[in-house]
């Protein structure tokens, strides 16, 4: 874990215990139309939450919002008891890059880059040397199983190698939370479930908690729970 | 299928001779099997027996006297028990499923409700499959898919069917505006 200004002694609002992200009462337009309207939820730390919905229902907006990289037109996220609005550009940046990892459906990694360079950026971008980034990034691509591409451009990869990487760099930095954006919608079923398999697996193993956006119910089923988005809103199953 | 509490949500909006329910009964969920005029009358004596059905009135004319059938408090309150109920997720589970969307639909009841209790009762059994996958063999991998696969399918089904609901529902505050 690499240290943040939310490691030291700073003033925190209160906090659910045992919440390790809450959202509380999120509002969200992008011109006529309304991604959340009013939208509370909390994630406890180590949690893997699946974030289900139709498209347009607002669940990527939620992620977006909750990983601070969108601020709500209302309402508040907070992280670890801190408002996440109150934190500068360059503490939020800071943050994002320390202890927030992501996974997208693609376009992630620079194509132009080898897999030990693409999971090596963040360590570099935190600070880290060449040789040590590369000692770190290499051991994260063998435990996903795609050191026998380490060398290769980004962009000379198949999907699943390509996301495989994208998890590695997620994790590489040890982040609390790591957000994932329809991590499988690009791959076939078997790379999908590798990919699942491996991203909550070491996610698990190092507590780290996870906020998935899928439409698939399979992708979602590695989850220990679901928020179900429906116009902006939470839909209440009573069945948990 | 639970013919019995189906045709309690055919009686609900008024009440039907048993000839009428079993015709209504075969266009509305009967598919390729229509059910027998036995099983309806046999199954409107049970309900009448356990009080959640009643005759409203009793008809005569050239042929064999027609029953009225009402559906009773009882069997109204029965019947939301069972709408409000998931279905275990399997596949004998499936056509109820579709049944209980179909009639609350046509009841005006909150079939979104429905359909979200279910999504979450087949997750549940979609988690425990896929721990059992990760756990297990080929073997266990390949049963699991199985039934994986039949589950997202009816999760599908179920999102299509919350997003028709919502539109019949946005087109009928539409005409009633």
């Amino acid at each position: 874990m690499i240290e943040t200004e939310l490691d030291g002694n700073q003033e925190h609002t209160a906090a659910p215990e045992g919440a390790l992200l809450v959202a509380s009462d999120l509002h969200k337009r992008f011109g006529r139309s309304t991604a959340l309207a009013g939208l509370s939820v909390e994630v406890r730390g180590g949690e893997v939450v699946a974030v289900l919905g139709p498209s347009g229902s607002g669940k990527s907006t939620l992620l977006l919002c909750l990983a601070g990289i969108i601020p709500p037109d209302q309402g508040a996220v907070l992280y670890r008891g801190r408002t996440l609005a109150s934190l500068s550009d360059s503490n939020l940046t800071r943050l994002r890059r320390d202890e927030f990892g992501f996974v997208f459906q693609f376009g992630q990694l620079v194509p132009e880059l080898t897999a030990v360079d693409n999971v090596s950026l963040p360590l570099r971008l935190a600070g880290l040397k060449r040789h040590d980034a590369a000692v770190r990034a290499c051991e994260w691509l063998a435990r996903l199983d795609v050191d026998d591409v380490m060398d290769q451009r980004a962009g000379e990869m198949s999907g699943g190698q390509a996301q495989r990487i994208a998890v590695a760099r997620a994790l590489v930095t040890g982040p609390r939370v790591v957000f994932a954006d329809e991590p499988t919608g690009s791959l076939d079923s078997l790379n999908g479930e590798l990919v699942m398999n491996l991203m909550v697996g070491a996610a698990r193993d190092q507590g780290t908690t996870v906020v998935l956006v899928t439409h698939e119910a399979r992708v979602a089923a590695y989850a220990d729970r679901e928020l179900v988005v429906r116009d902006g809103m939470l839909a209440e199953p009573s069945v948990s | 299928m639970s013919l019995a509490h189906t045709l309690l949500g055919l009686l609900e909006d008024h009440p039907r001779h048993g000839y009428e329910l079993k015709h209504l009964y075969d266009e509305r969920f009967g598919g390729s099997q229509e059910v027998k005029f036995g099983q309806v009358y046999t199954t409107l004596a049970r309900m009448r027996r356990d009080g959640l059905v009643d005759i409203s009135a009793v008809e005569s004319g050239a042929g064999p006297e027609r029953k009225l059938y009402l559906v009773t408090p009882s069997g109204v309150a029965d019947l939301e028990r069972w709408l409000g109920e998931p279905e275990p997720p399997e596949t004998y589970g499936r056509k109820i499923l579709f049944s209980k969307v179909v009639l609350a639909l046509m009841s005006g009841r909150p079939a979104h409700e429905i359909l979200d209790t279910q999504r979450a009762a087949h997750l549940i059994r979609m988690r425990e499959l896929t721990e059992r996958k990760r756990r297990g063999d080929l073997a266990d991998a390949l049963a699991c898919d199985f039934e994986l696969f039949h589950l997202e399918a009816d999760i599908k089904w179920i999102e299509l069917a919350g997003a028709r609901v919502e539109r019949i529902a946005a087109e009928l505050d539409e005409e009633t505006s």
